[in-house]
């Protein structure tokens, strides 16, 4: 089109709107870019100090399995930890000495002896973990060892550069931080413990608030008389969303585990009290959904004579589900990452165990970070950020599965 | 811009005189009639005072401009005011002698026995058959798999529409034109068998054509069902109506036989509304 035949006046004018366009979405690539950055920025420093924990160091040991220690199975690695180094005499150094190797080793020595038959000779090859600092010394770049002069101190890296050069040491997938629950010992401290947690807990979450919330904002939408006293309910359910976690922590404290003696720091509690907080989220978003659903098809369900109850549960909740899952993902994915209320119903306790039910004493992802984010030992800060990741995954796959769960209930259109 | 011509007016009205004496025994009697009926929406009036006899086995059409209550006064019938929040009815509205307001009576049975047919074609996102399976599910009216079949096929038969849909039963039913749709809601109300069936404005989102195949449709379904059609079109009124009740500002202006409330009526405001002056 020639712009030619146009007035000049109208012509300058055509030509600042274009220029006042372009300059509009500049700022929107330039915030885009600008969030895209933050967010890229994050998760690689993340995955960078993380993904260390997928490997370790580990030592191909023999220990020597002798009747006069009994089931004393610390002497039993001690000693022949010991009988590898012949000129260690001192009481000093044979601290230092055993310092090397993680105190996890007599733990596998037991275990073993218990699956496992002594052989005739009475030695028995375990592979164990270094302690924090020797397997990260073990991972340096021999020219780049220096830095660990305050950590180590020279006889005890002369040690393990021995024991290196004997061919002793082995780099292994780190299984034990995918297969163990937390641990005092950051070189066996594992996550799963935290993520079992987590998945009761989130179940536990998702079964008390889904069906509450759902029905809740049926019974609101559908049924309830739009007076005043809904109006009010209403208003403190928005109120509610925006409560701050810890309060529904305080809650959970004093009525789950104070009035009906739920067994505290457990995934049932933790659970509950996540539900209680998610349960707003879930009623808003099932209202905007069941809000959305066209009123012509439950008028067409009424008009054949369908009961309100049948009207909504065949027409209006099957259109509303896309919406709700949506809300209920937006719920559970905020439940997952909640630490503040976990830590005022006991939840951040230590546990060394992996949770073996809802009922037994565990802890949840985001608290797991926060404690190891809170440990002095230096072996826990590459921990920290690998349970960003774990977590991180965790919530990616709870969101395809919701994704996946829409897109489902789509189809059926 | 019409497709039938003006002409049909005549024939239609002229075979309903010839055909009111050999219908069935019953025909031209009132299924329902509403007494005294005043409607408000909060405070405001909407429809004051209104008597009105809907024959049975008939076509009754109402007409009146846009917002005169037309679609209030449908809604009255089959109860689905009560759906909207601040809505109140005050009268009587008597369906076989029973009235319909009554406390004791359930809405649930009232709509069986009233169907209503919506001004958009409004199927459900289901495949065609669960559309009309839908209130013989609800109420258990098959007693079997094949009975529930018969009933599907058999209704979108008497709609007109199996023809059409015979090889896409199970494809969803929101894939059909708009026409077929309405026809499909039609076919859905007569699935559960009422003996009324109101119809508010049912083409005024149709095409011509398709107006005027579900025009015809009404004119079939009449021998089964006492229809109550609200439209704003005159024309069609006369076409598919045998009884014409004329609304204006939520008031019953005139009633009377469609041939005699369009060749000479007894208001002013009738006359002005069919001549075109208002509306
Ligand atoms: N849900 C409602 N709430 C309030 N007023 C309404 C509602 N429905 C209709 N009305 C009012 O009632 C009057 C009649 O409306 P309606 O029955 O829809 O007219 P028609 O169908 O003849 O066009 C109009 O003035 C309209 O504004
Ligand atoms: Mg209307």
């Amino acid at each position: 089109m020639n712009s030619a035949v146009l007035p000049q006046r109208i012509r300058t004018r055509l030509r600042r709107r274009h220029a006042a366009e372009k300059r509009f979405r500049c700022y929107g690539v330039v915030a885009l870019c600008f969030a895209l950055a933050f967010l890229f920025v994050l998760l690689a420093t993340i995955i960078i100090n993380g993904a260390g924990v997928l490997i370790h160091k580990r030592m191909l040991f023999e220990v020597v399995v002798s009747e006069h220690h009994g089931d004393r199975y610390g002497a039993m690695i001690k000693d022949s930890w010991k009988a590898q180094f012949p000129e260690v005499t001192e009481r000093r150094q044979r601290r230092a000495l055993y310092g090397l190797i993680s105190r996890d080793a007599e733990f596998l020595l037991r275990e073993r002896l218990a699956d496992v038959p002594v052989p005739d000779n009475g030695i028995v090859v375990l592979s164990v973990p270094f302690s924090s600092d020797a397997g990260e010394f073990l991972e340096t770049d021999p020219d780049k060892r220096d830095s660990f002069s305050k950590r180590l101190s020279t006889e005890q890296r002369g040690w393990l550069e021995r024991i290196e050069a004997g061919g002793k040491v082995e780099t292994v997938f780190n299984s034990d931080f995918f297969l163990n629950a937390d641990s005092r010992e950051p070189e066996v401290a594992g996550i799963l413990g935290a993520l079992i947690g987590s998945m009761l807990t989130m179940c536990v979450t998702f079964l008390f608030s889904f069906p509450v919330g759902v029905m809740a904002a049926v019974y609101l939408e559908e049924f309830a008389a739009k007076g005043r006293l809904f109006r009010f309910i209403e208003v403190n359910i928005n109120n509610l969303a925006a409560v701050p976690s810890i309060v529904f922590g305080l809650l959970g404290l004093a009525v789950f585990i104070g009035l009906f003696g739920v067994p505290r720091s457990t995934p049932l509690v933790g659970g509950l009290v996540l539900g209680l907080m998610t349960l707003p989220t879930i009623i808003i978003a099932t209202r905007a959904a069941l809000q959305a659903v066209p009123s012509s098809l439950r008028y067409a369900a009424l008009a054949l004579g369908a009961t309100p109850m049948q009207a909504v549960l065949h027409q209006g909740l099957p259109s509303a589900m896309p919406g709700i899952f949506t809300g209920a993902i937006i719920g559970m994915a905020q439940a997952l990452g909640e630490t503040a209320p976990l830590l005022m119903i006991g939840m951040v306790a230590f546990v060394a165990d992996i949770p073996d039910g809802f009922t037994s004493a565990s802890t949840a992802l985001p608290v797991q970070v926060f404690l190891w984010a809170d440990s002095p030992e230096r072996g826990f800060v590459e921990k920290t950020s690998a349970a960003i990741l774990v977590l991180l995954a965790f919530l990616a796959v709870m969101n395809s599965a919701a994704i996946y769960l829409r897109k489902k209930f789509e189809l059926k259109w | 811009m019409h497709p039938i011509p003006v002409t049909t007016t005549a024939t239609a009205t002229s075979e309903i005189s010839s055909e009111q004496g050999e219908d069935c025994v019953e025909a031209g009697s009132s299924v329902i009639s509403a007494r005294n009926i005043d409607v408000f929406y909060g405070e405001k009036p909407a429809l004051t005072n209104v008597n009105v006899e809907i024959p049975r086995h008939q076509v009754t059409a109402m007409i009146g401009p846009s917002g005169c209550g037309k679609s209030t006064f449908l809604r009255c019938l089959n109860r689905m005011n009560d759906l909207i929040e601040n809505c109140r009815v005050k009268g009587n509205i008597f369906l076989d002698g029973e009235d319909i307001y009554a406390p004791e009576v359930d809405v649930v049975t009232l709509r069986m026995r009233v169907g209503m047919v919506f001004q958009k074609p409004n199927p459900f996102p289901k495949s065609v058959y669960d559309n009309v399976a839908y209130g013989p599910r609800i109420h258990g009216i098959a007693s079997s798999r094949a009975d529930l079949d018969e009933i599907v096929f058999n209704s979108l038969d008497r709609a007109g529409l199996l023809d059409e849909v015979r090889d896409r039963m199970h494809e969803s039913a929101t894939g059909l034109s708009g026409g077929q749709q309405q026809r499909l809601c039609i076919a859905r109300a007569i699935a559960i068998a009422p003996e009324v069936i109101l119809m508010d404005e049912p083409c005024s989102a149709l095409d011509p054509i398709a107006s005027a195949r579900v025009e015809d449709l009404i004119d079939e379904l009449r021998q089964k069902y006492s229809i109550v059609v609200v439209t704003h079109s005159m024309q069609q009124a006369a076409r598919i109506s045998q009884k014409t009740a004329f609304f204006h500002l939520g008031e019953l202006v005139e009633e009377g036989d469609t041939e005699r409330i369009f060749t000479t009526p007894k208001d002013s405001r009738t006359q002005a509304y069919i001549t075109g002056r208002i509306g």
